[in-house]
């Protein structure tokens, strides 16, 4: 058994993620109180450049093949597969997000490994690795351990700052090889959002609508807010869903990163998936009838109320700020 | 066509959860348990397939509480088979309910070959495991997740899926069948279905029982839940009291005071 | 005492619920159907009539020209909100909102291939929670807590009781809703009423699922009511919930014996004891607004009025469409989850329409007394911008502020 601890790099599109940079952050603290080396794991192919950030791990377990140009669940899992069964360190860390889930199930399921998913936490107690998960979209957590090594960890965005885990310097590298075959799922091509819309990532002021909205009816109040606010809507997977917005405005895990200024969040419980995308909003104010939303816990400002009374308020109330009436002819 | 949906029940969170005695799983008792939402999903899915290319949609979950109205709703929907699994251990988790799932998928009369099995992505008490790539590990099958859009075309023994991506971003696959989708949202959001048609299912079809397989191996979780509690939040916000048009007034304060309006 | 409704006009029953299409001939009640003189006052007074492609009198046409699969696929009748009011001017009495209409909209209910959202998970809800809000249902009775008198719930205490006080769902989960209740067991409290309620065991009673054409889920939630009703001993209901009144007097089966009234009715009856507590003089001009259920369909116009004249200070401004011409809020039937659809396809909020008039009273105050519309009304208002001229106040919030001590 190899005493080290790995972080699966992420990337996509040329770019590496920034959850890796939070993992990095979390290994690195991890490593450090197991007494073991930190080793980034980078699967791709062409894509050496990419150690030049990750100077946080000790060292990079490089993997070039050009069946892991784009990340494909079973082919990523097989390489870590190898790389596991070879070096067996004492755990992994694989980032739970679109673009990798499915690989930490199938690298543990293959090797009859343990995975803890939804991690938000990890540290060393009695030289044994603890995770911290949540579950419930946010309503409990769960402090775990693992009964074998290597244990494997789904990790969430957010377990620390992705400053913390990137560094301008490239580790030792060392190239691997592995013996991958044709997957029988393949990328075709990737469909990009609607053109001509609006970059809500670039917005200041944003209104981001929940189920609390209620219809696309009620999509106006958002509308005339945000406008008096100098923003534009947004709006929670739910509301995408259902075909009231178009999928460049969502918000989350299947959506875009925001940080605006201000992020008002109407009626959007605040489930994981959603805050990911928005949590590092500067000033964040959340409307919802639920006291217990966990939107709260991350809101710096926060209103217990149905979204359709406090909207049309909130637009009165600054329209009379402003000096607006909305109601001349 | 031959679909297969495996389906989970979770615990409702519009009832307030609390932590058993012990502290190490939820106190139970007034726990009411909900089909998982992706799940749901899935189900659509399945029966959106069936209905463009016809076929034959099985749905199939262990026994939970409740259970029977979800699988008597799938059927309403039009879900042609509910097979219910019993006798399996209380409290398994997600890693020992997918294996019990996939073995009664590959021993059971009818179910296999299939040529899509379908979930739901991830339901948000997938702890130690998800079911999707579970099943396909054990299946021997290719999995692909986060799944929207299914299109499945059996002549050629291929389906299109895409799957989404962050920024709005789908990607396009091409997955040779058979195969197992965890499906994250249906093309269209899961179907209404009238109290009358369930109860008339009620009366006229039935919820086969299956048992669950004797564990040949225990402890396939691998997990160990040392304590379960509410979440100890660093901060919370400051709440604003009082009628809409004071909230609002407040607010506006303090955006104004912010240069924000 | 007042009016008659037309409920007992022309002799309403929970038999209704039995007439089906395939028994229609052999009911008396269903061959009524037939009578129909074509004569079109049913679409002219329907409040939706300019956006109903089929209101009664084109049903009835379709039914005898045997074109009524036409009707169950168009989703025209959603439009319906069930006010009674083609009911009230049929010249052949024939009993529309009460037997034709959930009939057909029960055959629509079957085929629409998608319903909007909003209704979808308000019914969904309903069957889950016993609500149509995703509250739940150990939350039913969280009001009581501050009421402000002691309220005995049957469940702890199974002690026979005179009233058995059937809250309803929006009565205690919306804030409005809570606050009617508040004023309410105070009222009963300071009467000497001897009430209880079921709290978190009661659950929806199903008028507007019945109405919308969701008879599963009314009979799901019946069967559940019966059931609960029959574990406790009580001489009487009394509700809060107009559409509950309705569900339990003509919706119910022919089991359902128990005494049953409405809170506004009940209230009057305590006139004696209840007019010398109302010593604060309330300097309001009020409009009282004659809900569906309570005015048309049973004839209740003047108890709340009464009640409304003995609070001192108060002034009585009646609208032009006043008892059994007023004009509904548009909640029944399902429209109070239909309101982004019925927006969407451009209808005018029958809610708006109704507060114009209001306004043009010069009243201060909406008196209600059925508590749709007091958030139906209160949002009509803030709409346009109404909302500094007049509030909404229900009849028993007037009598409890009048209430002093």
């Amino acid at each position: 058994m190899a005493a080290e601890f790995w972080v699966v790099v992420e990337h996509w599109r040329n770019q590496v993620s920034e959850i890796t940079y939070e993992a990095l952050a979390l290994g690195r603290e991890v490593a450090d109180q197991l007494g073991v080396p930190l080793r980034a794991v980078l699967l791709g192919h062409n894509v050496k450049e990419m150690a030049q950030s990750l100077g946080k791990a000790d060292s990079l377990i490089y993997v070039d093949h050009p069946l892991l140009s784009e990340v494909v669940p079973e082919t990523d899992a097989e390489a870590l597969v190898q790389l596991v069964k070879e070096r067996k360190p004492r755990g992994v860390i694989v980032p739970l997000t679109n673009v990798s889930l499915g690989v930490g199930t199938l690298l543990a399921a293959r090797l009859r490994l343990p995975v803890a998913n939804f991690c938000k936490d990890l540290k060393v107690v009695d030289g044994k690795v603890h995770a911290k998960s949540v579950l419930y979209g946010g309503k409990m957590e769960s402090m775990v351990t693992a009964d074998a090594e290597p244990a494997i960890f789904g990790l969430w965005p957010g377990a620390r700052k992705a400053e913390s885990g990137r560094i301008d310097q490239s580790p030792p590298v060392e190239e691997v090889a592995v013996s991958l075959r044709e997957p029988p799922i393949r990328l075709q091509r990737y469909i990009e959002p609607e053109a001509g819309d609006v970059d809500i990532s670039q917005q200041e002021v944003l209104v981001a609508v929940g189920r609390g909205i209620q219809g696309r009816e009620n999509l106006e109040l958002a509308e005339t807010l945000a406008k008096d606010l100098g923003g534009a809507v947004c709006g929670s997977r739910p509301v995408i869903d259902q075909g009231w917005m178009p999928l460049s405005r969502q918000v989350g895990k299947s959506g875009l990163t925001v940080k605006p200024k201000l992020y008002l969040a109407m009626g959007i419980s605040g489930a994981p998936e959603h805050t990911e995308g928005m949590k590092d909003s500067a000033l964040i104010v959340a409307v919802n009838t639920d006291p217990h939303a966990p939107i709260f816990n991350i809101a710096h400002y926060g209103i217990v109320a149905d979204v359709l009374e406090v909207l049309p308020a909130l637009n009165e109330a600054i329209a009379s700020k402003k000096g607006v009436d909305r109601h001349a002819a | 066509m031959n679909i297969l949906v495996a389906l989970r029940m979770v615990p409702d969170v519009v009832e307030e959860l609390e932590v058993a005695p012990d502290k190490k799983w939820l106190d139970l008792e007034f726990v009411r348990m909900v089909l998982s939402e992706s799940d749901d999903h899935a189900l659509e899915e399945a029966l959106l397939i069936k209905e463009r290319q016809g076929g034959k949609v099985t749905v199939l979950a262990l026994d939970a509480p409740e259970l029977d109205d979800a699988l008597f709703a799938a059927l309403a929907k039009g879900a042609d088979r509910a097979m219910k699994i019993t006798g399996a251990e209380k409290g398994v988790m997600t890693r020992e309910a997918a294996h019990i799932l996939a073995r009664v998928i590959s021993n059971e009369p009818g179910l296999l070959p299939a040529d899509l099995i379908l979930s739901g992505t991830q339901a948000y008490d997938d702890l130690d495991g998800l079911v999707a790539p579970l099943l396909a590990d054990e299946l021997g099958l290719p999995f692909l997740g986060i799944v929207t859009n299914l299109q499945a075309d059996l002549s050629v023994g291929k389906a299109r899926a895409v799957k989404e991506y962050p920024g709005g971003v789908r990607g396009e696959f091409e997955v040779a069948l058979p195969a197992v989708f965890g499906i994250q949202a249906a093309e269209k959001p899961p179907r209404y279905v009238p109290v009358a048609k369930v109860r008339a299912v009620m009366k006229s079809q039935k919820i086969e029982s299956v048992p669950a397989p004797a564990m040949e191996e225990v402890g396939l979780s691998m997990i160990q839940v040392l304590e379960m509690m509410k979440p100890q939040v660093s901060g919370h916000a400051v709440m604003l009291e009082g009628p809409p048009q004071q909230v609002s007034n407040g607010l506006c304060g303090i955006l104004a005071e912010r240069g924000l309006l | 005492m007042g009016g008659v409704g037309l409920a007992e006009e022309l002799n309403t029953s929970s038999a209704c619920t039995e007439i089906t299409f395939e028994n229609l001939l052999q009911h008396p009640k269903g061959r009524e159907i037939l009578t129909c003189i074509q004569c079109g006052l049913c679409a002219g007074t329907c409040p939706h009539g300019d956006v109903m492609a089929y209101p009664p009198r084109r049903i009835i046409g379709m039914l005898r020209a045997g074109l009524l699969e036409q009707v169950f696929k168009s989703d025209s009748l959603l439009a319906c909100v069930a006010c009674y009011a083609c009911m009230a001017k049929c010249p052949r009495n024939i009993q529309l909102t009460e037997v034709l209409l959930p009939l057909v909209k029960e055959q629509v209910f079957l085929r629409l291939p998608e319903l909007p959202a909003e209704l979808h998970k308000a019914l969904e809800n309903t069957l889950r929670y016993g609500n149509p809000t995703a509250e739940s249902p150990r939350k039913r009775a969280a009001w009581a807590k501050t009421a402000g008198v002691p309220i005995r719930i049957l469940a702890e205490d199974p002690r026979p009781v005179d009233v058995l006080w059937f809250v309803e769902c929006q009565n205690s989960y919306h804030p409005r809703g809570q606050d009617i209740s508040r004023a309410t067991a105070r009222l009963f409290h300071a009467l000497g009423v001897d009430f209880a309620i079921l709290g978190n065991e009661e659950k929806c009673a199903g008028e507007c699922a019945r109405l919308l054409g969701e008879t599963g889920l009314f009979d799901t939630l019946m069967d559940y009511n019966m059931a609960v009703f029959s574990k406790y001993q009580f001489k009487r209901i009394v509700t809060s919930g107009a559409h509950a009144y309705d569900a339990f007097k003509y919706q119910y089966p022919d089991g359902f014996k128990y005494t049953l009234e409405h809170a506004t009715p009940f209230l009057s009856k305590h006139m004696d004891s209840l007019k010398p507590r109302l010593t604060r003089k309330l300097e309001y001009g009020v409009t009282y607004h004659d809900s569906c259920c309570l005015g048309r369909h049973n004839g209740f116009y003047e108890e709340p009025r009464m009640l409304l004249r003995a609070i001192p200070g108060v002034k009585l401004l009646e609208m032009p469409h006043n008892r059994i011409n007023a004009i509904c809020c548009g909640g029944g039937g399902g429209g109070m989850w239909l309101d982004t659809y019925y927006k969407s396809k451009g209808y005018e909020r029958l809610s708006e329409r109704r507060v114009k008039e209001a306004v043009s009273t010069g009243a201060d105050v909406i008196a209600t007394s059925c508590p749709y519309e007091i958030t139906r009304f209160e949002d009509a208002l803030k709409v346009l911008g109404f909302d500094k001229k007049m509030v909404v106040k229900d009849v028993t919030e007037l009598l409890s502020e009048a209430m002093e001590g």
